[in-house]
C-alpha cells in the first residue's frame, strides 16, 4: 500500500483547514465533527480506507473441514470464505456468479463441494473453478473456464488463524501491516497453546452512529468508570474487590493500531480468579496460571494471566482480551450508521466447566444484551445526536498530552486519527466557511 | 375473612388460564414493573435468549445473548430500575404481544408452553421490533403459577433491525 510510507499529507493537494488539528506545543488535539457526519467524507473513507486496508473476514476455525464455508459482508460487499476441498486453502471469493451476477453462496454457512448459481446453473467448485455450464455447446469451443472462475478478493492472507482480505492488490503483506499488533495476537493465541476457535453464536447488532466512534470507544479507558457504573456494581454484588481499579498504559502499535494494556478488578478465564468463578475454580485457575509460567516465564505469563488488553487493529477490527476474548468488526453503512459483528474466541477443546465460566464472564459485560455494551451503544448514538445539534465544531481528544500517557488518556485515539488523516489525504481537509 | 391459598393444578390448567398469566407478565413488562415481573419467577429460574444465528444455541457451550440465572436476572432488573442503564434511561415504551399460545405436556411437574411474541420498542422517535417464539416451563410454587424458565428465540435473522437488546422480551 502506497499510503503507509508516504510522508504526511501534502498540503499542496488539499484545500481548506485540517480536520485533524494537532498542536503539541499547546497540548491541543481536536477532530472536526464533520468527520462524523459528512456524506462526502463517508464516501471518501470507503474509497481511501476500506479499499486499501486489510479487513478481517473470519477465523480459520469457522471453516475447519474441506468445503466448509461462511458468508460475510466486508466493507458492505457480500463475500464468502471457503476451505478448498482439494487444496485445503482458505479462499475468500466475491459472492457473485461470473456469468450474470447472482450470488452463488446463498446459505449463511455450511459445507459444500460445489456452489451452483441457481439462475442458470453454472457450477463452481470449492477452489472457485468453473466446472459446469448447462448447454455448453451454445458457447462454442472458446469458452475460457479459467477466466470465468469465481473471483477471489485481490489479496487474502491469514495470521495464526485470523483471515484478512484486501481489495488492493498492491497492499503490503499482512504481517507487515499488523506491525506491533502481531505480538498482541500472539499473546492471546499462545496463552491457549496455539489453538483458538470461534464459539458458535454471533452477535450481529447495529449502532446508529459513525463507525469511528466505535474505534474510539473500543480503546477508551476514560469512559469505563462513568459509563459502566452498573457493571462495576454487579462485580461488587458478586464479591469482587474494586480497590485496585483499572490501571495501565496505552501503546501505539504502528499503522494506526493501538492497544490498552491494564490491570482490572474482573476475573479472567486464563487465568485470574474472581468470586464469580466460584470457590471450586480456585485450584483449577491456579494450575492454569502455573502452567503458563512454566511455558512462558513469569513475565509473559503474568501478562497473559493478569492483564487485559483492548486492541484496535486499524481500521475496524477490535480484539479484546478482557473478561473473555472477543473479536469484533464493524462496517460503516452511512455516516451515522454501522453494523457490528462480534464473536467470542476460546481455546479449542476447552474443558466444559472452563468454557461455561468463560461464556458467563463474557455475558456479564459484553454483547448487545450484556450489562455494559448497550450503554456504549447509547453513548455513541448520543454523540451522533449531539453532533447534529451543531454550534460546537470540534471534538477534543487531547487528554494526557500534558503528561506521560496513561491507560485512561487519549493517546491511542490520536494514533488512530493520525493514520486516518494520512490515509484520507486531501479528503482530510475541510472547507473554510 | 380467612385468606384462601390459591391452588393451581398444572394437569387441568386450560389455555385461557395460561394466556391470562402470560398477558399479566406482558403487562408488568410494559408498565416497567420489573420487580413485579421478577416475582413471577420460581426458584432456580433461567431466562435465555440465543443469538439470532443460533436459535438452538446451548448456553453451556455456545454464545448466547442472555443467559440469566436468579442472581444475574435480579441484577439485570436492578440495573434497569436504576438510572444508570443508559440505553434504557429514559425507558423505552414497549408493547409485548403474545399469541399462538400452545400448551405442551406436563413433565416433572413442569408445564411446557410455547407462544409467539412481537415486542415493539419505541424510544427517541425510533421504533423497533423483536419477533420470535417463547418457550416456557411453568411450575406451581406455593400454590401459584410461576416461571421456571423462559427461552425467547428470535425469528429475525439478525438483531440489527432492532439495534440492541437492552429491554426484556
Amino acid at each position: 500500500m502506497t499510503l503507509i510510507d508516504s510522508p504526511p499529507t501534502d498540503r499542496a493537494d488539499a484545500t481548506g483547514f485540517p480536520l485533524v488539528d494537532e498542536d503539541p506545543a499547546h497540548h491541543r488535539f481536536r477532530v472536526h465533527r464533520s468527520t462524523m457526519t459528512s456524506p462526502e467524507i463517508f464516501r471518501d473513507e470507503l474509497e481511501r480506507i476500506f479499499k486499501h486496508c486489510w479487513l478481517y473476514v473470519g477465523h480459520e476455525s469457522e471453516v475447519t473441514n474441506p468445503g466448509d464455508y461462511v458468508r460475510r459482508p466486508i466493507a458492505g460487499r457480500p463475500v464468502f470464505m471457503v476451505r478448498g476441498v482439494k487444496s485445503g486453502t482458505v479462499h475468500v471469493f466475491h459472492n457473485t456468479c461470473t456469468h450474470r451476477g447472482a450470488v452463488v453462496c446463498r446459505q449463511r454457512s455450511g459445507n459444500a463441494k460445489v456452489f451452483q448459481c441457481f439462475y442458470h446453473a453454472w457450477t463452481f467448485d470449492s477452489e472457485g473453478q468453473l466446472k459446469g455450464v448447462p448447454d455448453r455447446e451454445a458457447y462454442g469451443e472458446k469458452l475460457d473456464f479459467d477466466a470465468l472462475a469465481l473471483k477471489s478478493v485481490a489479496r487474502v492472507e491469514s495470521y495464526r488463524g485470523f483471515v484478512f482480505a484486501c481489495f488492493d492488490p498492491d497492499v503490503e503483506d499482512l504481517v507487515d501491516y499488523l506491525a506491533g499488533a502481531r505480538e498482541y495476537l500472539d499473546l492471546i493465541i499462545d496463552s491457549a497453546d496455539g489453538e483458538m476457535e470461534i464459539i458458535k453464536g454471533t452477535n450481529e447488532y447495529c449502532i446508529e452512529a459513525n463507525w469511528k466512534l466505535l474505534c474510539e470507544n473500543s480503546i477508551d479507558g476514560y469512559h469505563a468508570v462513568s459509563t459502566h457504573d452498573t457493571y462495576f456494581k454487579y462485580l461488587v454484588a458478586l464479591g469482587t474487590d474494586l480497590q485496585g481499579g483499572v490501571k495501565g498504559t496505552a501503546k501505539d502499535l504502528g499503522n494506526g493500531h493501538a492497544v490498552l494494556e491494564y490491570a482490572a478488578p474482573w476475573g479472567r478465564p486464563i487465568a485470574k480468579w474472581e468470586p464469580l468463578f466460584g470457590e471450586h475454580a480456585k485450584d483449577e485457575i491456579t494450575a492454569l496460571r502455573a502452567d503458563l509460567v512454566a511455558k512462558h516465564g513469569e513475565e509473559r505469563a503474568s501478562r497473559m494471566a493478569d492483564t487485559n488488553r483492548n486492541m484496535l487493529i486499524y481500521p475496524n477490527l477490535v480484539v479484546n482480551d478482557i473478561m473473555a476474548v472477543t473479536v469484533r468488526t464493524f462496517m460503516p453503512l452511512a455516516p451515522d450508521r454501522m453494523d457490528i459483528t462480534a464473536w467470542e474466541m476460546a481455546p479449542r477443546g476447552e474443558q466444559p466447566q472452563l468454557r461455561q465460566r468463560r461464556l458467563d464472564s463474557f455475558l456479564t459485560f459484553l454483547g448487545p444484551a450484556g450489562f455494559a455494551t448497550p450503554d456504549d451503544v447509547e453513548a455513541l448514538e448520543s454523540c451522533q445526536q449531539g453532533f447534529n445539534s451543531g454550534g460546537v465544531e470540534w471534538n477534543d481528544i487531547s487528554r494526557g498530552m500534558a503528561r506521560e500517557q496513561r491507560g485512561n488518556d487519549e493517546g491511542q485515539m490520536r494514533t488512530f486519527w493520525r493514520r486516518w488523516q494520512q490515509q484520507m489525504g486531501p479528503s482530510s481537509y475541510g472547507e473554510i466557511r | 375473612m380467612t385468606a384462601t391459598v390459591p391452588t393451581v393444578d398444572l394437569h387441568t390448567l386450560g389455555r385461557s388460564a395460561v394466556e391470562d398469566f402470560l398477558y399479566r407478565e406482558a403487562a408488568l413488562l410494559d408498565e416497567w414493573d420489573l420487580d413485579g415481573w421478577f416475582a413471577l419467577f420460581a426458584e432456580q429460574l433461567r431466562y435465555v435468549v440465543p443469538c439470532n444465528d443460533t436459535p438452538d444455541g446451548d448456553p453451556s457451550q455456545d454464545l448466547v445473548l442472555i443467559d440469566d440465572n436468579e442472581l444475574r436476572l435480579r441484577l439485570r432488573v436492578e440495573r434497569l430500575n436504576s438510572r444508570k442503564a443508559h440505553r434504557e434511561y429514559p425507558h423505552s415504551r414497549t408493547n409485548h404481544q403474545i399469541y399462538n399460545v400452545v400448551l405442551g405436556p406436563v413433565e416433572d411437574e413442569q408445564l411446557s408452553v410455547t407462544a409467539s411474541f412481537t415486542v415493539w420498542r419505541f424510544r427517541n422517535g425510533k421504533s423497533s421490533y423483536y419477533v420470535g417464539r417463547h418457550h416456557y416451563r411453568l411450575v406451581v410454587e406455593r400454590g401459584e403459577l410461576r416461571i421456571r424458565s423462559k427461552r425467547a428465540v428470535l425469528d429475525m435473522t439478525e438483531l440489527r433491525p432492532a439495534g440492541d437488546l437492552a429491554i426484556i422480551l
